[in-house]
C-alpha cells in the first residue's frame, strides 16, 4: 500500500516528509492529551486518598506523606465490608441468574426460526431503552406488598428470568456462529437443547463472558435500584449507596472520601485488566452491528 | 409427469404426521427456551407499564386504595413549576450533551483512530473511566473542580480565569455534570472507533492518489461512511439523557453537603433545582412524597417520549443492518 501511495510523491519527498513528521507530532501530542485528560482525574483521587487529613484540604497536589493506613481507616468509620457483601451478593446473583434465563432466550432469537420472532426481538428491544423509572412504581407497589421491600431481591429476582441488554448481547454474539454448526448438530441427531450445550455455549464463550462482565458491572455500579429498594435499611445498602453518602457524613475528610471512592472503582478495573478484548468486543457490538 | 409428480406426493405424505410432530415438538422448544424471558417480560415489563398508566388517573399513597380522578395529575403538571424546571433541565442534557458527547466522542476517536503508536494504552486510558461507578466519578470531579482548592482551579488559575463554583452554582451544576458525562463517554468511543477503523481502506487510497488531504478524506469519506453509528450515538444519547438520575442526585447531594441520601429531600435539585432532572422530581414525587398517582402520570410522559426515542432507534439499527447485509451479499 505505501509503495503504490508513495510513487506520484516522489518528485518532492522532502516537502512530503516534512508534512508527515509534522502530521505524527501533531497527532501523537492530541493522542497524550487526551490520555492525560482522562486518567488524571483518577491521579488526583490516588493522590488525595493518601494524603494526610490536613493537607487534603490544602491547594497541594502532591502528597508530603503517604498515608497508606487512609485505605484501612475507611473500614472503621464505616461497615464497608458489610456493603461489599451486599454489592457482591446483588451482583453475582444476578449475573447467575440471567446467564441461566438470557441464553437460551437468545439462542431462540439467534438460531431458531419461528414465527414472531422479529417481533419479540423488537420487544426486547424496546425493554433494553425504557427507563427503569417508567416501571418504577408499580413494581415498588408489588415487592412492598410481598413485604419485600428493604431487602436486595427485588433487583435481583427479575435477573433470574429476563434481563433485555444481555438477551440483545447475546444474541449479537451467537448471531456470529456459522449456522452450519448448529445445522450439523442437528443432522447429528443432537437435540436443540443439546445443540445449545455443546456447540453453541462452548463457541460462544467469549461473548458470554462479555455479558457477564457488562451485567456485573451494571449492577455494582446500579444506584436507583438500591436507593429505591434498600434506601431506608442502612444494612442493605450497597457499596455505591454508602459511597454516595460517606461523602455526606464524612465530607470534610476529602482523604477518606476518596478512598472508598477507589476501592468502589476498583473491581471493573481490575475485571477490565483481565478481560479487556471482551469488554472492547462486547462494546462494539452493542452498537450498529446487525 | 403426473407420475413423478404422484411419486412426490407420495414421498411427502408417508411422513406428514411426522414432520407436523416434529413441528409441534419445535414449537414446544421454542417456547421452553423463552419460558422465562417471556415470564419476566410479562411480570417485569407488560404489567408495570399498564399499572404506570392506569395508577396515573388516580390518587394512590401506597397505603389507601388509589381513588379515580380522571386527568387531574396531568393537568397539574401545568401548574407544577417545578414540574415545568424539571423538563427544561432534562430538556437542557437531551441538546447539550447530545451533542457534546456525540462530537466529543467523533472528535476522540478521530485522533485514536491516527495513532501509529501507542494506540492500545490511549484507547485503554479513554475507556477505562466509562467503568467507573456513577457515584464514584461524580465525587471524582467533585474533587477535581472544588473551587479554590481542586486541581482545574489552578490550571485555570495559569490562564487567568477564574474558576466557577461548579456543583455549588445554579449556572454552572449542569455543565458540571455534563462534564462528568464525558468524561465516562467511553463506551460511545469505542464504538465510533471500530466503525471508523471498519472504512474501506480502498476508499482512503483513491482519494488520496486523487490528492485529498486528511482533512478532506475525514470530511468525505469517514464522516458519511460512519454516519448511521452516529446517528445511533445521537439517539443512544438522547435516551442517556432523558434518564439522567444518579449523576445528578449524587451531584446534589455532595455540594449540599447533605449527610444522609435517603432522608432529606433539600438536596435533590440542589442548588436552586439546578440538578432537578425529570427522573429526579419523578422519584421525589413517588418515593419521597408518597404521591404515586402524579409519578405515574410522569413515568407515562417520560414513557411516550423514550419510546419515541427507541423507535427511532429501531429504525437506525435495522437500517444499518441492512446495509451490512446488503455489502455483504454484493
Amino acid at each position: 500500500m505505501t509503495a503504490v501511495l508513495d510513487s506520484p510523491a516522489q518528485a518532492r519527498p522532502k516537502a512530503r516528509d516534512w508534512r508527515g513528521a509534522l502530521d505524527w507530532v501533531a497527532v501523537h501530542s492530541l493522542g497524550l492529551a487526551l490520555a492525560l485528560m482522562f486518567a488524571l482525574p483518577i491521579v488526583f483521587v490516588f493522590l488525595t486518598a493518601v494524603m494526610s487529613d490536613a493537607q487534603a484540604f490544602t491547594k497541594d497536589l502532591w502528597p508530603r506523606e503517604w498515608h497508606w493506613g487512609n485505605f484501612l481507616e475507611v473500614f472503621d468509620k464505616a461497615p464497608l465490608l458489610k456493603y461489599l457483601g451486599n454489592s457482591l451478593m446483588y451482583s453475582l446473583l444476578a449475573t447467575a441468574g440471567m446467564l441461566l434465563s438470557s441464553i437460551p432466550a437468545a439462542y431462540a432469537l439467534a438460531k431458531l426460526k419461528w414465527r414472531g420472532r422479529n417481533a419479540v426481538f423488537l420487544l426486547v428491544v424496546g425493554a433494553m431503552m425504557l427507563p427503569p423509572q417508567v416501571v418504577a412504581v408499580p413494581l415498588y407497589d408489588s415487592w412492598s406488598s410481598l413485604g419485600l421491600t428493604g431487602t436486595l431481591w427485588p433487583l435481583i429476582a427479575p435477573y433470574f428470568l429476563f434481563d433485555a441488554f444481555s438477551i440483545f448481547l447475546l444474541r449479537q454474539f451467537i448471531l456470529t456462529i456459522p449456522q452450519s454448526y448448529v445445522d450439523a448438530a442437528r443432522v447429528d441427531g443432537c437435540s436443540e437443547f443439546q445443540a445449545l450445550v455443546r456447540i453453541i455455549v462452548p463457541m460462544a464463550r467469549p461473548g458470554i463472558a462479555a455479558t457477564a462482565l457488562f451485567c456485573f458491572l451494571f449492577t455494582w455500579n446500579d444506584y436507583f435500584g438500591p436507593l429505591l429498594y434498600t434506601g431506608e435499611k442502612p444494612d442493605q445498602w450497597t457499596l455505591s449507596l454508602a459511597l454516595s453518602s460517606f461523602k455526606g457524613l464524612h465530607h470534610v475528610q476529602w482523604n477518606l472520601a476518596m478512598a472508598v471512592t477507589l476501592l468502589t472503582m476498583l473491581p471493573a478495573v481490575v475485571l477490565f485488566a483481565f478481560a479487556q478484548r471482551s469488554f472492547v468486543k462486547g462494546i462494539t457490538f452493542t452498537g450498529v452491528k446487525g | 409427469m403426473t407420475a413423478t409428480l404422484e411419486r412426490v406426493g407420495a414421498v411427502r405424505a408417508a411422513p406428514a404426521k411426522g414432520r407436523s410432530r416434529a413441528r409441534a415438538r419445535h414449537r414446544l422448544t421454542v417456547l421452553a427456551f423463552l419460558a422465562p424471558a417471556i415470564t419476566g417480560f410479562a411480570v417485569f415489563f407488560a404489567y408495570p407499564l399498564i399499572a404506570t398508566v392506569g395508577f396515573s388517573f388516580t390518587d394512590y399513597d401506597l397505603i389507601n386504595p388509589p381513588v379515580w380522578i380522571g386527568f387531574e395529575n396531568y393537568t397539574y403538571m401545568f401548574a407544577d413549576k417545578l414540574f415545568l424546571t424539571a423538563v427544561y433541565n432534562t430538556l437542557w442534557f437531551v441538546v447539550v450533551l447530545t451533542i457534546a458527547r456525540v462530537v466529543f466522542a467523533l472528535g476522540v476517536a478521530s485522533v485514536i483512530a491516527r495513532l501509529k503508536s501507542g494506540v492500545g494504552l490511549v484507547r485503554t486510558l479513554c475507556y477505562l473511566p466509562s467503568l467507573a461507578p456513577p457515584v464514584a466519578a461524580v465525587l471524582s470531579f467533585f474533587l477535581v473542580m472544588r473551587p479554590n482548592e481542586g486541581p482545574l482551579d489552578a490550571f485555570l488559575g495559569w490562564f487567568g480565569v477564574e474558576s466557577p463554583l461548579w456543583f455549588a452554582d445554579p449556572a454552572w451544576a449542569k455543565p458540571g455534570i455534563a462534564a462528568v458525562m464525558l468524561w465516562v463517554s467511553g463506551d460511545l468511543m469505542i464504538i465510533i472507533l471500530a466503525a471508523i477503523l471498519d472504512v474501506p481502506q480502498e476508499q482512503y487510497e483513491a482519494a488520496e492518489l486523487d490528492g485529498a488531504g486528511a482533512a478532506r478524506r475525514w470530511w468525505h469519506i469517514t464522516l458519511p461512511t460512519i454516519s448511521p453509528v452516529l446517528m445511533f450515538g445521537v439517539v443512544n444519547s438522547v435516551i442517556v439523557s432523558l434518564q439522567l438520575f444518579t449523576q445528578a442526585v449524587v451531584a446534589g447531594s455532595a455540594a449540599s453537603g447533605a449527610a444522609d441520601i435517603t432522608g432529606a429531600t433539600r438536596y435533590l435539585g440542589f442548588p436552586e433545582n439546578s440538578t432537578l432532572t425529570f427522573p429526579v422530581w419523578l422519584y421525589t414525587q413517588g418515593f419521597r412524597y408518597f404521591d404515586m398517582g402524579y409519578a405515574s402520570a410522569m413515568a407515562t410522559v417520560l414513557f411516550v417520549v423514550s419510546f419515541a426515542a427507541t423507535a427511532l432507534l429501531v429504525q437506525r439499527m435495522r437500517k444499518a443492518t441492512h446495509q451490512e447485509e446488503g455489502s455483504a451479499g454484493a
